[in-house]
């Protein structure tokens, strides 16, 4: 029986400049995985790349050997020489520890920020490469989806994606707990600093299409203008811009509120008490706070946000605790079925479950047949007794031989489900989270029976 | 027969409230399906409860505050289970089903005295009158729910401290909007209603206005929403107009409860017709 290992760095265990060289690698087209047919000791592997972490998860039989051919691949596709020194940084999980890291992974608990969504999908890309260049077998394939219905768990059992932690993330929550959709609002930028220019690329991904940007120079304007298609105006007029948008990103230099009371309090009349958003980043503030308490009307400064995500994390935290208890319970689970791979489990499965219908056969055929004397009882016993032996004799001695190889865990999964022996269901489920995959069990077994 | 209807009816919206109490607190779309159906399933006997009642007087059964008061919860709670299935806003059932409980119970409460039989009670016109009215008054109920859910919301983000329900509510925008349909659906419902009532007290009285208690109250009813629908069409929506929602309704209520149980007059049980 192998090893199941993650060989890794991420942005916790690596310091930026190696993480840059990561980034560079991380664009290059070649994906390691068709070096796979070169590594002798590696059996099965999956590569998962994205900028802030690189990862290799591998099965093979002899630890220390496997472990050097990865370290050599991660050195090759990052382009490091030999002499750099590269163990500091690196991370590396053994069998359950590595089901429990991946998981952990998948569920985004590893993430730098903490519950984001996008790794999931990362996964699933490189997952699918792996199935491309046939690099997965029995173990990965069954890890892999295991790992994409943990994630799924505890996306639905925790709201660890639903809390915003960036400053920009925060203020389009906000937005959209007031508008709703953001499609059709019109967002001001008032000042062209770099944070605002920051939301406003949040406000931009989320749909939002209408913007203008006001800003003392006018070159400054014209430049953020361009970039997101947006409209300009004059400083001087931003208060009558206010009229027909829906949120106003504000961060100007300016040592005095530049948006007063008054000057809001009119214009809602005129605006028919549409809600209006301030988003004020400025320090010192450039939206009189008194400005919140006009109805309709929804002022947030930065330590306003701040408060939203200090909330947030702190929520985070406690869902992370209660994703951390779904992934230790879906890792012992796993272990259950990587030890029923084994050989003496499946043969003494097979057994049992032969034993236990010849048993049902029997009470059924004698309660029908009450006149059977003793002696013919008991031929009869013997009759069926040796007829499984003989029957199960050469599945058992196959398996009993390939016990000796590396393509063991196949041959035991597939004997298991051949006889039908898991009965808990739990492989279904694992199977059918990503629908389209469903097939890849038995590509690779006629794959690996052509070899 | 009918009374063992109307307690199931009961239970079963008292079910569906229990549910949809912990539809707040746990987000799992079974809950609310099982809370939905639930309502449903009470809806039904509900409906069994009046179709008795009325078949065994021989008239809509309208003829006590109680039975009143009962009809109005089934035109309520079908018009919810009606909109819940065209919009899917989940939450907004925990603010519905309490109210329905509320008015099923308090039907009980209400006098049970038979008014006395009128030929009056048996015309179509009672039945348009009474049905826009109660329609009408269904939908304002719902804006009523929507409003305190707006207004929640609304204080959430005001005040910048997010309690536990902050996630679970609906944009502004959504509640709203939600709310401005029910009230421009209401509100021509409801002046239908009047005025179905008063020509048809023109023609059996003679008189469209005879100065009873509840004509005036829902007169006063009526400007009120008046008032929230030129509010919500001229001058905004937002804040005031969910007030204004959450303050008709509670208008309606006290005329309703004020016409039934302590002033006199021909909408009035005691009343002489």
């Amino acid at each position: 029986m192998g090893h199941i290992v993650l060989l890794g760095m991420n942005h916790k265990s690596a310091p930026v400049e190696i993480r840059e060289q990561l980034a560079v690698a991380c664009k290059s087209a070649v994906n390691p995985l068709h070096m796979l047919p070169h590594l002798k000791h590696v059996d099965e592997l999956v590569f998962l790349s994205t900028c802030n972490r690189v990862e290799f998860l591998y099965t093979c039989a002899n630890l220390k050997l496997g472990t050097d051919e990865i370290k050599g691949l991660l050195r090759a596709h990052m382009g490091l020489s030999a002499s750099t020194p590269l163990d500091s940084y690196l991370y590396v999980y053994e069998d359950l520890g590595a089901v429990q890291h991946l998981f952990q992974v998948a569920s985004s608990l590893d993430s730098m920020v903490l519950g984001e969504p996008q790794i999931l999908g990362q996964l699933k890309d490189a997952y699918r490469d792996s199935v491309e260049f046939r690099t997965v077998k029995t173990i990965l394939n069954r890890l892999l989806h295991k790992a994409f219905s943990v994630a799924k768990r505890v996306r639905t059992e925790t709201c660890i994606g639903s809390c915003a932690v960036s400053v920009s993330y925060a203020a389009v929550e906000l937005a959209r707990k007031i508008f709703g959709e953001l499609q059709d609002k019109k967002v001001l930028l008032i000042g062209a600093g770099e944070m605002a220019e920051l939301a406003a690329g949040h406000f931009m991904a989320q749909g939002v299409r209408h913007m203008t940007v006001a800003n003392r120079t006018l070159e400054r304007a014209i430049e953020l203008a361009k970039r997101f298609r947006a409209e300009t105006v004059s400083f001087d007029s931003f208060l009558d811009a206010m009229m027909n948008v829906d949120i106003v990103l504000s961060s100007t230099g300016a040592q005095e509120p530049v948006i007063c009371y008054d000057d809001v309090r009119t214009r809602m009349r005129k605006r028919r008490n549409k809600p209006l958003f301030f988003i004020d980043i400025a320090v010192p503030r450039d939206i009189d706070p008194k400005v919140n308490e006009i109805d309709n009307v929804y002022v947030y400064d930065i330590d306003d946000l701040q408060g939203v995500i200090d909330l947030n994390r702190e929520e985070r935290r406690k869902q992370a605790q209660l994703a951390q208890h779904i992934i230790d319970e879906e890792t012992i689970k796993f272990k259950t079925w990587l030890n029923s791979l084994n050989a003496v489990p499946t043969i003494v499965a097979i057994r049992e479950k032969a034993e236990i219908i010849r048993k049902n056969e029997l009470r059924k055929t004698f309660s029908q047949l009450p006149n059977l004397g003793e002696r013919e009882r008991e031929a009869i016993e013997v009759l069926t007794g040796a007829m499984i032996k003989k029957l199960l004799h050469d599945p058992i001695l196959f398996l009993k031989k390939k016990a000796q190889r590396g393509t063991q865990p196949l041959f035991m999964d597939f004997t298991q489900q051949l006889f039908n022996l898991q009965e808990d269901g739990d492989s279904d489920s694992a199977m059918n989270c990503d629908g389209s995959d469903n097939g890849d069990d038995e590509d690779n077994f006629l794959q690996t029976l052509k070899k | 027969m009918e009374a063992v209807f109307f307690v199931v009816a009961t239970i079963c919206y008292l079910i569906a409230t229990v549910g949809y109490l912990v539809y707040l607190f746990r987000d799992q779309a079974s809950i609310h399906i099982f809370s939905w159906s639930i309502m449903l399933i009470g809806a039904l006997f509900h409906t069994g409860a009046i179709i008795f009642r009325s078949a065994s007087l021989g008239q809509l059964a309208l003829t006590t505050g109680q039975e009143a008061l009962s009809l109005f919860a089934w035109v309520f709670v079908v018009t919810y289970l009606i909109v819940q299935s065209r919009l899917q806003l989940r939450i907004l059932g925990s603010f519905v089903s309490p109210l329905a409980v509320i008015f099923m119970l308090s039907s009980e409460i209400m006098p049970t005295q038979l008014m006395p039989k009128s030929e009056f009670l048996k015309s179509g016109w009672v039945i348009l009158h009474v049905g826009s009215l109660f329609l009408a008054n269904a939908l304002f109920a719902l804006a009523f729910s929507l409003g305190i859910m707006y207004l929640l919301q609304e204080r959430y983000i005001k005040h910048k401290s997010f309690g536990f329900l902050y996630p679970r509510l609906p944009s502004l925008k959504t509640l709203d909007s939600i709310a401005h349909h029910c009230l421009i659906t209401g509100f021509p419902l409801m002046t239908a209603g009047l005025v179905t009532g008063f020509a048809y007290a023109a023609l059996v009285w003679h008189s469209p206005w005879n100065w009873d208690p509840k004509e005036i109250l829902s007169l006063a009813t009526w400007v009120v929403y008046a008032v929230l629908v030129h509010e919500r069409l001229a001058v905004g929506r937002g804040r005031r107009a969910a007030w204004l929602a959450v303050f008709g309704f509670t208008a309606i209520l006290l005329t309703f409860l004020g016409a039934n149980l302590i002033l006199k007059g021909h909408h009035s049980i005691s009343g002489k017709i």
